[in-house]
């Protein structure tokens, strides 16, 4: 059975090898996509274009601007007089959050009376939208709290010391400086891979059959199980190889940190491996042609990513998409690839999702097996 | 140029098509796929977080503070603990996105007076969910301290304001922040890419790599009789599957439209056109199905994905990518469905978006014919 299965291997080995155009899509397409998600996908937001309308021309109202002007989220283009040419821009997208501070802002604040400020921020982008809101609050806020300390202190200057206060100290864990370059990178391993294995895998087989080339295999000594494993085990290696191969790309190009083991990486690695075989396999079965595969493939790789937690919370989605999402391989192995770079954790926190992954890996490929018995028969 | 030849190619063309049922399901069970799995599943509105508690003090103020944290939407305080590895542990196993560590002497504080500091500890694995977290977390502690400033001075006789600063932000195009209405309209760009680059390329190259393209050579069809004749029942497929995407975008998930349909039509029509002529450029290019349907990937897919500002925004990413992004249809597709469901830009403005399209168009035509001659010779 060995001979055989050397055989086979090596024949699938030369036959990946010997196309240049083929050799280069093993390397070339998952460097360029690593290289487009690392710089591309970004959450992060740094310079948004806000103008100001300032009708107070206060120290209040200026001093307020100023906290906005040297913060490195927001570029403060320009300072307008009218509030309509301020909707104007945002109209004609030339500027996403508008600031305007009425006349008598600073008044009210010397007065102890709430001053109010209004924004409006183009929210065509929601998630630009929400986290530019964010920080427009954490920066008014600050600015109210120091209003307030001041207001405490024109009232009643001999208890200032005394009045108490309670501060939050923000501690982002695992990624300081939460850069959402250190988010997506581990998860574009794991998509990526999932695309490269499935893709590759289902065309390979399914090419045979389309060729012809499946049924003279067949009338060989060869049996089914060695012909699967053959069939496989190259592109076991392929995406294994793949995987490093991006996974280099993002500690040594996009320096992702990895504190973890990479023995605890390189288990969970092999086990979605075995998962991703599973699913092609099952492709290929229900596909005659390449195109048919290539358009199931995507159907099953849209959803897988979609589900995975890659770019979006699973936490926000609705209930029923959350059941799902336990049913995804990729699910299991992003928290692998985020536990071992950012986290640096072992075994003894990632074992159910090592155990989930080796169950469905297990029962898709004994599915898989069991339906290419039934398609030669 | 013959009509009967070209129709003749069509009809050729679209019984293929027919025949493979899957291949036509797949055209109509897309896009409404499509359409779900990122309209439910594509979603950064966070709420009821999983927050551990590590309240050292145990006080009534202690809990007072805890209080205003479980009043809010945004946390969910699953449990409380007595030690910091264990809100550690809960980090690293992700069971907790937040944890709160209140210091032994926070009442005592309190009652003196001074600040006192609440520790907000976030896995910031993913930065965004724990950027948005820690800006609610802050809003929540400093409206607690205000509170608690308040209530000071009101015991000692002197009187404060509440909130010295009100916040009224207008979030404008997408009044309530969803998610859902930035997303939907780029998914017609997705759906679209799909049909466009994959479908057409990997019909085309199936008919290079068996030979039957020669055949059809041999007759006195033209160039461009031939890819007119290949493209025209895709184009038909793709703006059906433009209706459907507009109507469950309006009518299921009711992203607002604000522009014109006939605005809509046309623009879809030319970016099909667009994409449809770069998949028949491709399956002219690769010699396989493989190399198409990988080059169809990078060349359409991901950019409608990645480089389009469908999901991240072309301004956020680094100054050369943004160049880049320039050189795909898919940008101004994207700018253009945004502009025309979210904003009801007037048809005047859309010049910007609509140019760059029909430039590609007559380029793409001109390339495209040229490399089919080229392959021919």
């Amino acid at each position: 059975m060995f001979g055989r299965l050397k055989q086979m291997l090596i024949k699938e080995l030369i036959q990946v090898v010997r196309d240049k155009r083929t050799r280069f899509i093993l390397i070339g397409p998952p460097i360029i996509q690593m290289l487009v998600f690392g710089y591309a996908a970004n959450f992060e937001i740094h310079n948004v274009s806000t103008v100001v309308v300032d009708m107070d021309h206060s120290q209040e109202s200026r001093e307020l601007i100023s906290r906005f002007t040297s913060s490195p989220y927001f570029n403060v283009q320009e300072q307008l007089s009218d509030a309509s040419r301020a909707h104007e821009l945002i109209d004609q997208g030339k500027t996403t959050l508008a600031l305007e501070i009425d006349a008598g802002f600073a008044q009210k604040l010397r007065n102890g009376e709430t001053a109010p400020l209004q924004v409006i921020v183009d929210a065509t982008n929601s998630n630009t939208a929400l986290i530019a809101s964010s920080y427009v609050s954490q920066i008014a806020l600050g600015f109210a709290q120091q209003a307030q300390q001041e207001q405490i202190e024109r009232i009643a200057p001999q208890v200032i010391e005394q009045v108490p206060s309670v501060q939050l100290e923000q501690r982002p864990w695992y990624n300081p400086d939460l850069r959402s370059r250190w988010f997506f990178v581990p998860g574009v391993i794991g998509s990526l891979t999932t695309v490269l294995v499935i893709t590759l895998t289902s065309f390979a087989v399914v090419r045979e059959r389309e060729i012809g080339t499946l049924e003279q295999i067949m009338v060989t000594p060869i049996r089914p199980v060695e012909f699967i494993l053959g069939k496989t085990l190259p592109f076991f290696l392929i995406g294994l190889f793949d995987a490093l191969l991006i996974g280099a790309v993002g500690t040594f190009w996009f320096q992702i940190p990895f504190r973890g083991h990479f023995v605890v990486l390189l288990t969970g690695a092999v086990l979605f491996l075995i998962c991703m075989l599973g699913m092609a396999l099952l492709i290929s079965t229900v596909s005659s042609t390449q195109q048919q595969a290539m358009v199931t493939a995507f159907f099953v790789i849209m959803p897988t990513i979609t589900f995975s937690g890659f770019g979006f919370p699973i936490s926000a989605m609705p209930h029923w998409m959350q059941l799902a999402s336990y049913a995804i391989p990729l699910r299991y192995f992003l928290i692998v690839l985020r536990g071992t770079y950012l986290k640096g954790v072992g075994f003894d926190i990632l074992w159910p999702q090592m155990a989930a992954m080796a169950g469905i890996g297990l029962f898709g490929l004994t599915m898989a097996i069991s339906r290419f018995h039934k398609a030669l028969d | 140029m013959s009509l009967t030849r070209l129709l003749a190619v069509a009809r050729k063309e679209v019984l293929q098509i027919l025949r493979d049922t899957r291949s036509l399901g797949i055209v109509v069970v897309m896009p409404v796929t499509l359409m779900l799995l990122f309209g439910y599943g594509v979603n950064i509105d966070l709420k009821g977080l999983p927050v551990y508690v590590y309240d050292q003090d145990g006080s009534q103020q202690s809990q007072d503070l805890l209080k205003h944290f479980q009043a809010s939407p945004y946390f969910h305080i699953v449990r409380a603990v007595d030690n910091v590895p264990a809100i550690a542990h809960a980090l690293d196993a992700s069971q907790a996105k937040m944890g709160l560590v209140i210091p032994w002497n926070f009442s005592q504080r309190l009652s003196q007076g001074g600040p006192v500091e609440v520790q907000a500890l976030a896995d910031a694995s993913d930065d965004n969910t724990a950027n948005v977290l820690m800006g609610y977390a802050q809003g929540v502690v400093q409206g607690y301290s205000t509170g608690v400033q308040i209530s000071w001075m009101r015991s000692h006789g002197l009187s404060l304001q509440a909130a010295p600063i009100n916040i009224a932000t207008r979030t404008w195009y997408n009044e309530d922040l969803e998610s859902r209405a930035f997303i939907i309209p780029g998914v017609l760009a997705l759906v679209m890419s799909v049909i466009g680059a994959f479908l057409t390329s990997l019909t085309i190259a199936r008919e290079w790599e068996r030979g039957s393209m020669e055949q059809l050579i041999s007759t006195p069809i033209t160039a461009m009789e031939i890819m007119l004749g290949k493209l025209a029942p895709y184009f038909v497929l793709g703006m059906i599957d433009v209706a459907v995407c507009a109507v469950l975008a309006i009518a299921w998930f009711h992203v607002p439209f604000r522009g014109s349909y006939l605005t809509l039509t046309v623009s879809s029509a030319l970016f099909l056109v667009v994409v449809l002529l770069l998949g028949f450029f491709i399956s002219v290019a690769a010699k396989n199905q493989l190399a198409a349907s990988q080059a169809a990937l990078i060349i359409t897919f991901l950019p409608a994905f990645l480089l389009s500002g469908f999901l991240f925004s072309i301004d956020q990413m680094p100054i050369v990518l943004q160049w880049i992004t320039y050189i795909f249809p898919a940008r101004y597709y994207v700018a253009l469905l945004k502009k025309i469901f979210l904003k009801g830009t007037p048809a005047a403005m859309l010049g910007v978006d609509l140019l760059p399209l029909a430039g590609f168009t007559v380029v793409l035509a001109l390339v495209a014919t040229r490399s089919f001659h080229k392959r021919l010779e």
